[in-house]
């Protein structure tokens, strides 16, 4: 269940075209009635027990004080635990619809051949048109069609990934659905948060999305080339962006004219390499 | 809910017990979750748990950030990580992220 806009768990999605399985299974309890669900996850230790109790135990308090994470953060900690294992950098990229995110992508990947050997996992409700772009560059894709889903989850990258030679790669970029909401909320076990902002959509986004924009490592402003054009203020939305994303590293570019592309992709390589920190 | 739910039969079966009394969880205001959705969840999940019976108790925790500048703590309002002495942007949050299991009472 997405929390952000009450959006339904998950239907079916795909991966690369083909549907994926959900994974169910039975069970009988005491009283003989058999009972079948699904998981998000694979490997679960799992037990119902139905105990009736004619005696009284004396009460008992536990203090736990742990944190409770949701099968998403589950999920996700495994796959940064995985990324971790392999040495990969793995960006989280996301935005409202039309910010730029597949154009800069694209872009990033062409700048980065020879320096970095980059994978794309791309997130959309339908139609593999982004990732036909992203193929343009020669990086392996993989195309998440998430259904009706307006976010991707950390467990659906999981399966994704599997698509991957990942031991090839230096840098894993997972491109989000196009959304500045609900994507806030769903770790996917990334490093880097990517939050890519146009000059197109003004100044005040990242005062009417604060929690996307909170959770940002990085914002990138795209579109520079189309500043006057907008009429944006750059002063202003650079205060808003601060106010909002307090942590993050800003960076201007345009990916159309490759105006700010290198600093950038300097910065992706230095991340790597380890000379840069996120955030 | 459901993650609490399972977090809190996990560890009644484990000390031995059968019967959730009261669950006490702490919630911060920046956790995403609201408590009157919590306790919807709650009462809708705990049928078939050995909480079903249980009284189900919020602890709410206000946002608070730090100020690294003034070396202090600060309240967050709304959106604002901005601390109210120096005006600078903070990007420390020290409490209101919470979404913890504080107790159980079990028998």
């Amino acid at each position: 269940m997405c929390q952000e806009c009450g959006c339904s768990k998950p239907g079916p999605y795909k991966i690369d075209g083909r549907p994926t399985e959900p994974h169910t299974h039975s069970h009988t309890h005491a009283d003989g009635t058999v009972h079948t669900h699904s998981h998000d996850e694979h490997d679960h230790a799992h037990g119902h027990h139905h105990h009736d109790h004619g005696h009284d135990h004396p009460h008992q308090v536990l203090n736990l004080n742990t944190g409770i994470l949701n099968a998403n953060d589950r999920a996700a900690e495994q796959n940064r635990g995985a990324f971790k294992a392999l040495n990969l950098l793995v960006l989280n990229v996301v935005s409202s619809p039309g910010a730029g995110k597949t154009t800069l992508l694209t872009k990033t990947l062409n700048e980065l051949k020879g320096r970095l050997r980059a994978g794309v996992i791309v997130g959309d409700l339908a139609t593999d048109n982004d990732a036909a772009r992203l193929r343009t560059t020669g990086a392996p894709v993989v195309q998440i069609a998430t259904g009706t889903l307006c976010h991707l989850e950390a467990g659906m990258v999981a399966e994704a990934m599997k698509q991957l030679d990942l031991r090839a790669l230096d840098l894993l970029i997972i491109e989000n659905v196009g959304n500045l909401v609900c994507p806030a909320s769903f770790d996917l076990g990334e490093a880097v948060r990517v939050v890519v902002h146009s000059v197109t959509e003004g100044e005040d986004k990242p005062l009417k999305y604060p929690p996307m924009f909170h959770s940002a490592d990085v914002v990138v402003v795209t579109k520079t080339d189309m500043a006057a054009a907008a009429g944006f203020d750059r002063e202003l939305a650079l205060k808003n962006i601060r106010q909002a994303s307090p942590r993050a590293k800003i960076f201007e570019l345009s990916a159309r004219t490759g105006d700010g592309i290198a600093a950038w992709c300097d910065y992706l390589v230095a991340l790597k390499t380890g000379a840069a920190t996120a955030g | 809910m459901q993650a609490a739910l399972e977090t809190a039969g996990e560890k009644t079966r484990a000390a031995g017990a059968t019967q959730i009394h009261r669950l006490t969880l702490r919630v911060g205001a920046l956790s995403g979750v609201v408590p009157a959705a919590l306790r919807f969840a709650f009462d809708a999940l705990k049928g078939e748990s050995p909480a079903a019976t249980a009284e189900l108790e919020i602890e709410n925790v206000p946002a608070v950030g730090w100020c690294a500048g003034c070396a202090a703590e600060f309240d967050v309002a709304e959106i604002n990580y901005e601390c109210p002495r120096c005006h600078q942007p903070s990007g420390e949050l020290r409490r209101g992220r919470e979404m913890d299991l504080v107790s159980l009472e079990i028998s």
